[in-house]
């Protein structure tokens, strides 16, 4: 376990290294000179000079490269040109905010989707699995943006319950608690009801391949509870395949989020992105990049050691 | 050993498992889910290609004097930001939709199968390698290269096609390398391999025969992803430029209207967006049902 586990972590090295590469090199082959945006319109030729001198963007791309590489191994993501601020502190004030929003929202997926799992299981067949099943069905093939939509136009504006958007209100100075919670209950709400429409559907089947196998007819035959059954038996055995979904779903999450983020005007990463899109901003765009590069290839390793932990039965060599 | 002719190879190789073609057909025209999905997507063509011939009003015509009204005579599904027939946008951007949700996932697919094919089939180093590439890929967010292809090109339907194409191909060609590669291990296969079958005879009698089953469904649901793609680049404003309509284009200009209740700007789009992906996914569902004899049975 220990040696497969160190050589997954040897075999991240090349793959990360081949995002970077990738990702660095792509930017670089979208046209416009960067220092000419930021300057914008009534730039003189002089600036510009000026400009591109101080950013190395007149150094040959493979320099240009390593030397992102080398400021990137020493943690620092380089300065962005639109908010002349460091692009850590950029992406630090943004990760906690889609924290907030992906993890209490996956986490509320994740406990609805394990309820959701053992009940259908253990009433498969009947009228309210098959309800289930098609209220997961269509939930399932809702884009996220339309159900963001939604949300807003009903617990927004035709029940005005939460806000429809930001992250506190404009009157307001201090941020409270309760504004708090209130500017990301839609948010919440939206990435756990889209969550759960895939991650549910899985839990149920898992469960119910487990309640066919051996395993548990014997815990039955023996005269276990139908209960502990379902708690230790189905239920311990079905959480392996949520695990793997649930790091697998990274980028996925990234790509939910940068919808929310647009509908809601709740301001992540994603936004952040979005922006430094729009703007050219280098350094923000790699940045970001290699940060979720990073969280997904380290939620793919995560899943597969976890699984490895959660069922003895997988021997690694 | 001197190869065979081809005849030879036929006569004397252990014939693969026949897969009953029929069985599996019936199963899937018995599932109500193969039903219901196509009565979706049959209906969505319908509408975007016959619907324009019922609904003749024409869908780039301005009426600024109509600027978001709601549902009435003349207009069934209300007016847009500019006044044009909602009803009529949303048959011609069912055309866009569909065709490049259908296009995209065939590219990927196609592209997709090869890339397992070929990475399975030759094995070691070069299956090692390109299945590290996919891995690099897999880990840029698609978002990110969707952005940048759309700043480096103007959008059009076929580029479009190409860029959702290569943000769905990975998924495929994972699944038909180990399809591929425990076919690989076969008696049926390594038969053919010792009478010097060719690869090339190998890779079209006996590989994708036998992949064809994942392939499929695979498909069905890349079409699906490939609407909800479109409609997502487009909400976005990603997708094609105005005035070309598109379901998730107008869904983002429906938002403006949210808060004097537009609802025939929100409604409509997005159910229409939620057919297609039903339909593709209730006829993804009802293949793998077909095509996985587990399923078939527990059915």
């Amino acid at each position: 376990m220990l040696k497969y586990s160190a050589r997954r972590l040897l075999e991240a090295i090349p793959t990360l290294l081949g995002v970077f590469i990738l990702s660095f090199f792509l930017v670089h082959a979208v046209p416009g000179n960067p220092a000419v945006i930021m300057l914008g319109t009534h730039a003189t030729r002089h600036n510009i000079a000026m400009v591109t001198q101080e950013f190395g963007l007149n150094k040959p791309l493979p320099v240009q490269f390593l030397i992102w590489l080398w400021q990137l191994l020493h943690g620092n993501l380089g300065t962005s040109f639109t908010y002349n601020q460091s692009v850590w502190s950029l992406i630090w004030q943004n990760v906690p905010r889609d924290l907030s929003i992906v993890g209490i929202g996956t986490l509320l997926a994740s406990v609805l989707s394990i309820l959701q799992g053992l009940y259908q299981a253990k009433v498969r067949g009947s009228l309210p699995d098959q309800a289930i099943t098609w209220v997961a069905y269509f939930l399932y093939s809702m884009p996220i943006f339309w159900l963001a939509v939604l949300l807003i136009l009903w617990f927004s504006i035709d029940i005005p319950i939460f806000p429809p958007g930001g992250i506190q209100d404009p009157t307001q100075t201090v941020v409270t608690f309760g504004t708090w919670a209130a500017h990301i209950a839609l948010p919440v709400i939206c990435i756990a009801l889209a969550t759960v429409a895939y991650a549910g559907r899985f839990m149920r089947a898992s469960v119910v391949d487990s309640l066919v196998q051996d395993y548990v007819r014997t815990a039955r035959a023996k005269g276990t509870s139908e209960f502990s059954v379902l708690m230790k038996h189905a239920f311990r055995n079905s959480l392996l395949p949520q695990i793997t979904l649930l790091g697998f779903s990274v980028p996925s999450l990234f790509a939910g989020a940068l919808f929310v983020e647009e509908v809601f005007n709740y301001p992540g990463l994603g936004l952040l992105f979005w922006n430094a899109a729009g703007s050219r901003d280098y350094p923000i765009i790699l940045g970001t990049t290699a940060v979720i590069g990073v969280l997904t290839v380290a939620g793919n390793l995560l899943a597969d050691l976890l699984y490895g932990l959660a069922d003895p039965r997988i021997a690694y060599d | 050993m001197a190869a065979l002719p081809e005849t030879a190879v036929n006569v004397l190789a252990p014939q693969p498992p026949k897969r009953e073609l029929s069985r599996e057909w019936r199963s899937f025209w018995r599932n109500p889910l193969a039903i219901a999905g196509m009565v979706l997507l049959g209906f969505l063509v319908l509408f975007s290609w016959v619907g324009p011939h019922v609904w003749t009003v024409n869908p780039q015509t301005f009426d600024l004097s109509k600027i978001a009204s709601p549902p009435g005579p003349g207009h069934p599904l209300g007016t847009d930001s500019v006044g044009r027939d909602v009803l009529a946008r949303l048959m011609l951007g069912g055309q866009v939709s569909l065709v490049v949700g259908f296009a995209s996932a065939v590219v990927g697919v196609t592209v997709g199968s090869l890339y397992g094919l070929i990475s399975a089939h030759f094995g070691g180093i070069v299956d090692s390698v390109m299945m590290r590439i996919i891995d690099i890929t897999f880990a840029i967010p698609g978002i990110f290269l969707l952005l940048l292809f759309d700043s480096i090109f103007t959008p059009s339907a076929t580029l479009l096609v190409f860029i959702i194409a290569i943000l769905s191909w990975q998924g495929i060609a994972r699944i038909v390398r180990s399809e591929v590669l425990s076919l690989r291990e076969r008696d049926f296969v390594e038969a053919a391999r010792a009478l010097g079958a060719s690869s090339w005879r190998i890779i079209t009698k006996h590989y994708l025969p036998n992949a064809l089953g994942p392939i499929i469904v695979y498909g069905t649901f890349a079409v699906g992803n490939g609407i909800l793609t479109i409609a997502g680049l487009s909400f976005l404003g990603l997708g094609l430029p105005p005035p070309n309509p598109n379901w998730g284009g107008m869904l983002s200009d429906g938002m403006n209207y949210l808060f004097v209740n537009g609802w025939w700007l929100v409604y409509p789009p997005g159910l229409l967006i939620v057919f297609a992906q039903l339909g593709a996914n209730f006829l993804g569902d009802a293949f793998n049902q077909a095509f996985d004899p587990r399923l078939r049975q527990g059915k």
